[in-house]
Formats: structure tokens, sequence, C-alpha cells
């Protein structure tokens, strides 16, 4: 089950605030993701999606109901399994989030160290490979503030798809990419999808990507208000 | 550097890539540092030259047993001891000798400032009480009214000092009475006097009128060798009748004198806070050197948590960094203090002085309140959850 469906919430309930101001922003979703498979959330701003995708990602503890994730119970999990879940995430943040101190392939490499300690000549070929996958061979030693945004955002790409994740969580990781580099993303996340299994999920308001999707998941007010499977999504 | 805490810490060394990013930051963040060991340097030096001082004129002299007046809780204090205890004292066959100790003190009138001098009396032809570097100086005091000068006097010009010897002495007048100085020996100013003066028990008591002989300030014993010191003093006391008085080891004398003038005394109480308010302003200060780095630094944390770096992780950036600035900072630190010191030292001529004991110590106390500083304020990021602190 969990290895058809990496990812599986039921009854999912998420509060903000405490006391008058406490508001809840998610109420009762229930979804199963499949391997192997892009599935986007979409839905006016502040209707969830990002609190649900965080949810998802150990980002956010769960305050009520059960999420799966790669087999693993999320509700009441402790630190260190969080943190073993972690590393075998990849996440692309709305804000790129790349340390300013670092260049370009050393933030890629931090993808990498999480697993732990690697010679330093392997760990810069793979950084150096994976930053020329998105675009990026020609700026490998510099730093985010000599980068354009989009460039920032391709490092954050690269940095989350570095260490092999099994399953990625978007948050809308083509927002500051031109139309070219979006499908380029867009596209190495489909063909991990089909090469390796890797599960993506991501929020976007890209119109772009919805053609690409295997499955649309609208959600409005903190609720799933529709589930579509786009049943012949364009080939690449 | 960076390659050296690459291959120490097996990873990017994030730490010195995050301090260095910023010059101007980095150098306040130095600065910070630097000036909480300064700080700490001349506190610290300033207590430490108490417990010089204090324990200096103990090494003019060699004994292994002090016997002093109930109320003597330093070498000048109290009243005095009657010399006929050191009689009885030497009943004891591990005491093997004995002599008396005069403490005054004189004035010695300059043309531009009067000299406080310390003044010690004893028999000169006793010279196994007598550090020997004096005790080789000690024949001329045989002649009446002859003295050795602390060369390190308060407000001695050296070459003055320098001046002063057998063939070359200097005499001045000391209520009606001639002091000639015929050599010098290497002393130093304390907290009480500007110098120190030895002569012998005959002088000390023509400069003194009103003293007697048959009463020192204090007896010197010296036991056989090989002797129980502790043993020898605790018999002292059961077999001298004199039940008021202080009968210890010299060693233990010196001790209980220092933490006398450390704890009762109220210049050492006042060195003593000093050093901690030195202390607790050194550590905040590093305290916020490094927890304003950690929450520059937060956003980029809580990514790293987010992709499965556990909270040793981000200790060992902080104790990276406790390290580069414990290091860089001390550099220029203990620069300034000794300079600090050095000056002070000139202008008082009290023994100021940077110790290799102060600077082990100021520096793994600055690695480990950077350490802490920064452990503390990556405490915020154990319990958030990584979403709340993008």
């Amino acid at each position: 089950m969990s290895d058809d469906f990496p990812i599986s919430a039921v009854g999912l309930n998420h509060w903000f605030g405490t006391g008058e101001a406490r508001k809840q922003a998610v109420f009762d979703v229930d979804v199963q993701v499949a391997r192997g498979s892009l599935t986007v959330l979409v839905g006016p701003s502040g209707s969830g999606k990002t609190t649900v995708l965080t949810l998802l990602g150990c980002l956010r503890d769960v305050q009520d109901g059960s999420v799966q994730l790669m087999g693993h119970e999320l509700h009441g999990a402790d630190g260190a399994l969080l943190t073993r879940l972690r590393r075998r995430l990849g996440f692309i943040f709305q804000a790129h989030n790349l340390h300013e101190s670092l260049t370009a392939r050393q933030n890629v490499i931090m993808g990498l160290e999480v697993h732990g300690r690697l010679s330093k000549a392997r760990s810069e070929d793979a950084a150096s490979h994976m930053l020329r996958l998105v675009g990026l061979g020609d700026r490998l030693d510099y730093l985010p503030g000599n980068l354009s945004g989009g460039q920032k955002q391709r490092v954050a790409v690269a940095r989350a798809l570095v260490g092999n994740p099994d399953v990625i969580f978007a948050d809308e990781p083509t927002a500051a990419l031109d139309r070219e580099s979006g499908a380029n993303v867009v596209a190495l996340l489909k063909r991990l999808g089909h090469e390796r299994g890797t599960t993506t999920v991501m929020v976007t308001h890209d119109n772009r990507i919805l053609d690409q999707a295997d499955r649309i998941i609208t959600l409005e007010d903190g609720r799933i208000v529709s589930d579509t499977l786009n049943t012949a999504p364009q080939e690449d | 550097m960076k390659r050296l805490l690459h291959a120490l810490f097996g990873r990017l060394p994030i730490g010195w890539l995050q301090l260095t990013h910023s010059r101007p930051r980095f150098a306040a963040a130095l600065a910070g540092v630097a000036f909480a060991n300064v700080l700490v340097f001349v506190q610290l030096g300033i207590m430490n030259s108490m417990a010089t001082a204090t324990l200096k004129p103990y090494e003019f002299f060699r004994a292994d047993i002090l016997i002093s007046a109930g109320d003597a809780n330093s070498m000048t204090e109290g009243g005095n001891v009657a010399r006929q205890w050191l009689l009885q004292a030497l009943a004891d066959p591990d005491v093997v000798a004995g002599t008396g100790l005069f403490i005054g003190n004189v004035s010695w009138q300059r043309p531009t400032k009067t000299l406080g001098l310390t003044t010690y009396g004893l028999d000169p032809s006793q010279r196994q009480f007598i550090a020997p570097e004096i005790a080789a100086k000690t024949n001329v005091l045989q002649l009446q009214g002859a003295g050795l000068l602390d060369r390190f006097s308060r407000g001695l010009p050296k070459d003055e000092a320098a001046s002063i010897r057998p063939q070359t002495p200097l005499s001045f007048e000391v209520s009606g009475q001639t002091l000639t100085l015929y050599d010098t020996f290497a002393g130093g100013g304390g907290f009480d006097g500007d110098g120190y003066l030895m002569v012998s028990d005959q002088t000390y008591l023509g400069l003194f009128g009103a003293r007697s002989s048959a009463a020192p300030d204090h007896i010197l014993l010296q036991t056989r060798p090989g002797a129980d010191v502790d043993a020898v003093a605790s018999r002292l006391r059961a077999l001298i009748s004199d039940k008021t008085l202080r009968i210890r080891s010299y060693a233990a004398a010196a001790q209980e004198d220092l933490s006398y003038q450390q704890t009762k005394r109220p210049t050492g109480i006042i060195f003593g806070f000093g050093v901690i308010i030195g202390i607790l302003v050194g550590i905040v200060i590093v305290y916020q050197v490094l927890s304003t780095d950690v929450s520059d630094h937060m956003r980029e944390y809580a990514t790293f948590k987010a992709m499965g770096y556990s909270h040793s992780f981000f200790l060992g950036i902080v104790l990276e960094e406790a390290l580069i600035l414990g290091i860089l900072g001390f550099v220029p630190g203990i620069i300034v203090g000794t300079t600090i010191l050095k000056g002070m030292a000139l202008a008082t001529t009290l023994p100021l002085q940077m110790t290799l004991g102060m600077a082990l110590s100021v520096f793994v106390g600055t690695v480990i309140a950077c350490t802490l500083s920064g452990a503390i304020a990556t405490r915020r990021l154990v319990g958030a959850d990584p979403a709340d602190l993008f």
C-alpha cells in the first residue's frame, strides 16, 4: 500500500492561532497520492494549499487526523523520525531560501551532505551535474546575491533534486521562472517520476503546469472541492 | 582556515562562510569578542596583581613556621609576639632555628615625593632566614644605620636606584637618625607601601625607639629537614602557653594573608567584583554577537531543518563560529589587554601582567561562552515547525 501510495492523509484538520484567535485552516482532507505521479494543488490564496503541502511534507506537526508518509505515521511522530523522513524528501520553496553565504554549488551540496560524509570531489561533481541539468552550468560559483530570481529558483530546484528524493514537495516552483525554464523544470520533475518513480506534489497557479499534471486537486476554504485525474496528460 | 574547518567538521565550513560573508559585520563581531577579552584581562590583571603584591614580602624570607599575634591578619597588621615564645618553640626537637622579624613603616622625604617604605628588621647574621639573593648583600647591614632598598620602589627613578651601591651609598634622615642605603634588591610596590627596606634588628630598634628587642612582630622558625611542618605547628600550638598566638606553617600564613586581602579588605572585594562584572559583561557581549548571528540566519537554518538536518548540525555550526570568533577575537584581545596592563603597571608600579593562566582561562572561557550563547540561540529551532520560520 505505502509502496503504491507514498502519501496518504485521512481526516486531516489543522488550526492556526490559540484561544479566541484560533482559526481552522484545513477541514477534513482525505487524499492519497500515487507513486511516480505529478499532483497539483490549486485554489485561491488562503485556501490552505500550502498548509496541506507542509503538513504532508513533515514541515508542520499534524494536529488532527492521520498522515502516512512512505509508510510512517506523522501524527505524533518524534523529531528523530521526522528528521529521517525529511532526508528522503526534496523541497522547493516559494521563497527560494538559499543560504546567502554559500555559492550556488555549495547550496546544492547542502542537499547532499545531509545524507552523510561524501568526498569533496564527489559531492562537487554531483552538485555541478545537477546545476547543469537546470541550466546553470556557468553559474556554479556565484553567490545567490549575484543571481537573478529565476536562477535562484533553479538552484533551489537543483538542491531539492540532488539527493534523489522519493517525494518532492514544491510550492510555486515556477513562479519566478520564464516560460522556457518553467517548462524545463516541470519536464525534469516528470522525467524523474517516470524514470525513478519520484512522486511530486506541487502548489501552483501556473496554468502551463496544469496541462502537465497527472492529477489536479482544488482546495477552497481548507476543503477539497474537486479532485480530477488528467486522463490524457500531454507527453513531454 | 576554510580547508582546516572543512577537514575538522567533515562538511562545508558554513560557520566560516556565514561569518565572513559580510566583512564589516565580521569585524564588528571580532571587535566585540576582543573587547570582552580585554575587559576580563584588565580585571583579572588587577586582581592577580593584588595576589602577587601580597605574596611578594613572603619571598624575602625563608621559614617553615610563622608565629604571629592573634590579630595579625596580614604580615603588616597586628600586635607583636614576646621573644620568650621563641625560646619555648626551640624546645621542640624538630625546630632547629628561630629568629624575630620586626616590621615598621619608614617615610623617606624626597624632594618631589615622600616614599612609604615597609621596613623589615632582622638579625643579619641569621642568613638562613633571608632569601639567598638578599642574603648575599646583608653583610653591610651589620653597620648601624645601614639599609638595603627595594630598587623597584614607586617614585624612585631607575638610574637613581642603579646608583645605590656599596661604593656610592645614599643617606637620608629618618626621625633624627641617618639611614644609609648601601645596596638594592628586587621588590616591587604593593598596595600598602611604595617599596621595601631591609635593615638589621639593631638599626630597626634605633629607628623605632618605642619598640623592644623582646617583642618582634613575627617569629620565624625553621624545622629539621624532612619534618612534617604542619605536625610541628600543631605541636607548638599545644606547647606554647600563649593560646592567643597564631602558629601556622609559613605557606599557610601566606595563603591566609592572601585570602584575607581578597575577601575581607575592601580593595580585594572590589577587585573581586570587578572580575565578576567584567566576566558578566563579557558574556553579555559574546551572547549578543552569537545570538544576533543565529537570528540573522534563522530562515536559512529552518531550510536546513526542513531538508533533514538534525539539531547537532546546528550546534556544530555554532561551535565552529565560537571557535573562529574565540581564536580570531583573542589575538587582538590579548595584544590590547597586555598593552593596557603594561601601561597600568608603568603608571602604578603594581605588578600588573599578563599570565599564561589568564590567557588560557580567558580563551577557553570565551569559546565556552560563545558556544553556549549560540546553543541557547538555536534552541528556538528545536520546537518550531520549519514552515513557521521561513
